[in-house]
């Protein structure tokens, strides 16, 4: 179990003052029963916006919902979080034979938000690609289960591809990314993404932060203290969701922040709205995780209401597109 | 009983010319006007009789009544194909479709247990789901569909039902029997189109329509508004028509019924969310708006929760309804029922969620997402057509057209079932039955199909006594589609009764009390605004352009130094001199209607008419006209019409917010263009003649002589162009004007303290007013028109934005 202290800063500046503009953020990092816990979550943001609320959307991913004044030039929004994460092992592969996995599906009644249905179907950002489709039929040749197909698929991803924070942006669409080979954590699990639900493998969007230190004498992880964004695959009845994540070739067991997950990055974008729309503007977003000392506080923290203070702000990293997932 | 004073025996071969008595069904193809027997319906016979009584350029008359009708209200509706888009005349058949009441009660019957049973799919859809968890609807077709807003799970409706305003498609299979052919429950078009379709096809057949017991529409759309108007929570609230704008193609329509109904027609623009309610932004500031009745596809209504790519919805509209600050209806996700592969599931739906079997079959459907269903069509590929799952609309009108499964090779077939089968439904092939059209002036068959609306009023449903019905272009009971040049009829239900005449008019308890005019949204007081500044501008163009032809004609050469001074005015109006009528004054025209366009709901049909009427005829001059007489005479003919249709607005329109801005438009760059004439042709250093140049620019020649008994002086010219508050051109007369609008418009006074824009047009005004014409050199008449200018803006971001 690891308690994290996290900082993340969002800041736009605009060439003239923008008009009153309502804004998403699926910032919050996620409640996970047994698995990851928000301890206490704070949100400054500057100016004072004139509505503030907060929903839970469809996927169960923690809204927060702002309409900021007319004429500002300026905005800033920092989130103070401690989350409690715990590590789990990745087990003995109980996951479907794959030849078995189509009727699972189909036998599987139910629309919640963690049902596998929502996560075959092309979505405008994820549309099947005959490449992908054809790539992930070849690495995943002679794979049993699901878990040994996710698996195969994110390793020969993770060889194909060259993590590039230059070449691609959020909206380049995974077929291009696959093209160029390279790309950033969205492009990695877009791609793989397609390539699953070509397999018929359910897979969603994963949006999160990751932070670790590395081992001694082994490379820091990509994408260490940022957003970041994996594939979370549904591997069967007994097996469940399983997470990977191809941008490092691994399964997610304990490093990784959630927020929240959906069909693809539109579900779980970060920012939604006029800061999206209005051109003119430059903006800044930083992520900064760190282990915070042990904690004696315990019990059920789940839903914390958020508080909306001020305080004295602090600066940290720039990227040049605060909405391009750097991870 | 036979009518006194005509012959009740129709001639013989008026009969047979009509071709009544050839009239024949297709084989096995059942017929309206006929029955199962081979007899003509009783129904039918006094449309018939009427149709022989009636010499052929009599009956003629009677049908450009009709299409006099449509056009005079500008009924179209707008057709796109490879890339461009054109708005097309309204085809009517004439001949309405007749059926008895007894008939008709039966497939309302029907239609009212079909709208029920989607009420209670859509409230499982949207809230617990058992449908699915049941195993009665397949997760993977729910969870692929578009339309299932997922953002809108477990959002209650505010006035308890999803459902409020829907259509069936329907049609008469070949035993006779009538069918479902598609379910409309997103924001079904049509009803209006219905109403004007009855209109004309009753000016067409006026005597007929009122010997007969045809059930009225007008109830139908009374009841539906009543229960909007009892369902708002406060009576100052507002109900709202949402529009994706003049570029749908069912633009007119909305209008129409905004305009029918006395609801406000907005678009997505002029709508912001606040505290969780819905607020319209008008003149007067923010209003709540209670009510929405969505005439656009669901997710295109919040960019921010459903489609980000959408650009005509409104940020936050999902988060108003989540709150519980706004009604509407449909309810979003409402398109999620239209879908062709529900139509497989409704059957077996329809007793577990109504108690009953469905009183109406729908066509015959099959999802393709499961083996049995694969297996079932290999082995009969017969009458079974391919099309998309999720499509929506009529099977044979979709776009690719649908693929015949027994014209496929069994392996190709296979192939097709194994990769695509969920994204595929199976669908018995539709053939209609067909009603009497009049063609090149003789009755034949035509298939029909038939576009139902149904509304729930405080008594529960209601159907529409009546519909759009679409005929179809050839005698091929299959094909038929209106955008591939299929027309539509008037439906009449037939009582052995009478009926009772409707009005529009609520039955009211109580002194009559006026209601308080509703305020101006922003865009439609910007339309305005502009297109008062935009038909002036045209008027002065056109004045500029006649006087330099007149004088082309007039004195060859001689005008020379005045053309070349005329030529520099009309460059201040960005226009080449060069043609007679030029591009930049059809530009200027056309930015005008478009400008009209946008408020269609906001003026009268007349005037619109009289508009469009100026462009096309500006059009069809521009290329015909030789420079000279020619042109001068052309463009008196346009200045007659800019008259016209001034005069129509001028007279017609209600003195409210409306007018004030389109007036404000109007005097404001009248002011402009004279103050700008005046600069260019009343100084000292002026060709000879470009004073009485400049009072005929400014339509004051009269005025001139009778109060001037001397020639034209630069003095008499800036008197009574500018100064004089007597002559309706001058720029004070314009001010003036404008400082009485102005006072009346929101905000405009408030405890005798002007508006910012208030207190610029009363210092204009002060200037002007204090002004000699010793003292109006060519600079100061400059910094006037700039001062004349500035005004704009500040109308603009006091009440445009």
């Amino acid at each position: 179990m690891t308690t994290y202290r996290m900082q993340i800063a969002f800041q736009y500046a605009f060439e003239r003052p923008a008009g009153s503009g309502r804004q998403l953020f699926r910032i919050l990092p996620a409640t996970i029963p047994g698995r990851q816990s928000v301890l206490d979550a704070a949100i400054r943001i500057d100016p004072d916006p004139v509505e503030t609320r907060e929903f839970v959307d469809f996927f169960g991913t923690r809204v927060i919902e702002l309409v900021m004044p007319p004429g500002i030039t300026e905005l800033e929004l920092i989130l103070e979080a401690d989350v409690r994460r715990v590590a789990h092992e990745i087990g003995l592969d109980i996951s479907t034979p794959l030849a078995r996995l189509a009727a699972e599906i189909a036998g599987h009644r139910g629309l919640d938000a963690a049902s596998p249905h929502h996560f075959l179907v092309p979505t405008p950002r994820i549309p099947r690609i005959p490449a992908i489709a054809g790539f992930a039929r070849k690495a995943t040749a002679g794979a049993e289960t699901a878990r040994e197909a996710l698996e195969k698929l994110g390793l020969a991803l993770h060889a194909h591809m060259r993590f590039d924070a230059k070449a691609t942006d959020v909206n380049t669409p995974p077929a291009e990314a696959f093209e160029l080979r390279r790309g950033v954590c969205q492009d990695f699990a877009q791609i793989m993404l397609a390539g699953l639900r070509s397999l018929n493998i359910p897979a969603a969007y994963v949006g999160g932060y990751l932070r670790t230190l590395p081992p001694p004498g082994q490379p820091r992880l990509v994408g260490a203290d940022a957003s970041h964004a994996w594939v979370r695959a549904w591997c069967g009845a007994d097996a469940g969701w399983i997470d990977y994540d191809p941008t490092n070739a691994c399964f997610a067991l304990g490093d990784h922040i959630d927020i929240g997950f959906g069909r693809d990055y539109d579900d779980v974008a970060p920012v939604t709205g006029m800061m999206r729309l209005d051109g003119a503007q430059t903006g800044t977003h930083s992520v900064d995780i760190e282990e915070a000392p042990v904690q004696t506080q315990s019990g059920p923290l789940s839903w914390t209401p958020l508080a909306l203070a001020f305080a004295p702000k602090s600066r940290a990293a720039q990227t040049d597109d605060p909405l391009h997932e750097p991870g | 009983m036979e009518p006194a004073g005509s012959d009740a025996r129709p001639a013989e071969p008026r009969r047979a010319a009509l071709g009544i008595d050839t009239y024949a069904p297709l084989p096995g193809v059942p017929d309206e006007m006929l029955g199962p027997d081979g007899r003509i319906r009783p129904i039918w016979q006094p449309l018939l009789e009427h149709l022989e009584r009636q010499p052929p350029d009599m009956l003629a008359r009677s049908l450009a009544r009709a299409n006099q009708y449509l056009r005079d209200s500008g009924v179209f509706y707008r057709q796109y194909g490879s890339g461009t888009s054109i708005e097309r005349p309204w085809p009517l058949s004439h001949v309405p479709v007749l059926m008895a009441e007894a008939d008709w009660n039966q497939i309302s019957a029907g239609l009212i247990q079909r709208a029920e049973l989607l009420e209670a799919v859509m409230a499982d859809l949207y809230g617990p789901n058992q449908l699915v968890a049941g195993g009665h609807l397949p997760p993977a077709l729910v969870a692929s569909n578009p339309q299932w807003l997922r953002p809108m799970v477990g959002v209650r409706p505010r006035m308890g039902h999803y459902l409020h305003f829907i259509a069936f498609e329907i049609g008469r299979g070949p035993h006779g029997k009538w069918w479902v052919l598609s379910d409309r429950t997103q924001a079904p078009s049509g009803a209006g189109y219905a109403l004007e379709n009855r209109v004309a096809t009753s000016r067409a057949f006026a005597d007929l329509f009122s010997l007969q017991n045809v059930h009225r529409l007008a109830g139908f759309f009374r009841d539906f508004r009543d229960r909007l108007m009892a369902a708002r929570d406060d009576h100052d609230a507002r109900i709202a028509i949402l529009t994706p704008g003049p570029w749908n193609e069912t633009y007119f329509e909305q209008a129409w019924i905004a305009r029918y109904l006395g609801f406000m027609l907005v678009q997505g623009d002029d709508l912001v969310v606040e505290n969780g309610r819905l607020m319209v932004r008008t003149v007067s500031g923010l209003r709540p708006i209670d009510l929405l009745w969505r005439r656009m596809d669901g997710d295109y209504v919040d960019p921010l929760e459903l489609n980000p790519a959408s650009r005509i919805g409104t940020p936050g509209m999902v988060s108003a309804l989540r709150s519980g600050g706004l009604n509407m209806l449909n309810a979003l996700g409402s398109g999620v029922l239209e879908a062709r592969a529900m139509m497989a599931f409704l059957p077996k739906l329809a007793p577990i969620l109504t108690g009953q079997s469905l009183a109406m079959p729908n066509i015959a459907t099959w999802w393709l997402g499961a083996q049995a269903e694969h297996q079932a069509i290999m082995a009969a590929p017969e009458r079974m057509a391919l099309s998309r799952a999720l499509d929506t609309g009529l099977p044979f009108d979709s776009d690719p057209a649908p693929i015949l499964a027994a014209s496929l090779d069994p392996a190709e077939l296979q192939r097709r079932l194994t990769e695509q089968g969920p994204d595929l439904v199976a669908q018995e092939t539709v053939s209609l039955s067909t009603t009497p059209a009049l063609i090149e002036g003789r009755i034949v068959p035509r298939p029909l199909s038939l576009r139902v609306f149904l509304a729930r009023t405080a008594d529960g449903w209601q159907v529409m006594p009546g519909g759009f019905a679409r005929i179809g272009a050839t005698d091929d009971p299959t094909a038929l589609a209106m955008q591939r040049g299929g027309a539509a009829a008037d439906v009449w239900i037939v009582s052995d009764n009478e009926v009772p005449a409707i009005t529009m008019a609520p039955s009211r308890g109580g002194p009559y009390r006026r209601s308080a005019p509703s305020t101006l949204p922003s865009r439609a007081a910007d339309n305005l605004f502009w297109m008062g500044r935009y038909v002036e501008r045209t008027e002065q163009i056109t004045r500029i352009l006649r006087a330099r032809h007149i004088r082309e004609a007039e004195s060859g050469r001689g005008a020379e130094p005045l053309q070349a001074a005329l030529d520099k005015l009309l460059k201040t109006y960005g226009l080449e001199p060069g043609a007679p009528i030029p591009k930049g004054l059809i530009d200027t025209l056309s930015a005008a209607v478009a400008s009209a366009g946008q408020v269609r709901d906001r003026f009268s049909t007349d005037g619109w008419s009289a508009l469009s009427d100026l462009e096309k005829t500006a059009r069809q001059m521009a290329g015909r006209v030789a420079p000279g007489d020619d042109a001068a005479r052309a463009l008196s003919a346009i200045l007659r019409k800019i008259a016209g249709f001034s005069g129509l607005v001028h007279e017609n329109m209600y003195r409210f917010y409306g007018w004030r801005f389109l007036t404000l438009g109007r005097l404001h760059e009248r002011a402009l263009g004279t103050t700008g004439i005046v600069a260019a042709l009343a100084q000292p250093d002026a060709p000879h003649g470009a004073l009485d140049l400049c009072v005929e620019l400014g339509d004051s020649v009269l005025t001139h002589r009778q109060r001037f008994a001397i020639s034209t002086s630069r003095e008499t010219v800036i008197d009574l162009l500018v100064l004089d508050p007597m002559n309706p051109r001058s720029v004070r007369h314009q001010i003036d004007q404008m400082m009485a609008q102005v006072s009346e418009l929101p905000g405009g006074v408030e405890q005798g303290e002007y508006s910012a824009l208030g207190r610029a047009v009363l210092r204009c005004q002060t200037e002007v007013a204090t002004e000699t014409p010793e003292s109006l050199d060519g600079e100061a008449l400059d910094a006037l028109g700039t001062r004349i200018a500035d005004l704009s803006t500040l109308l603009t971001e006091a009440y445009l934005r």
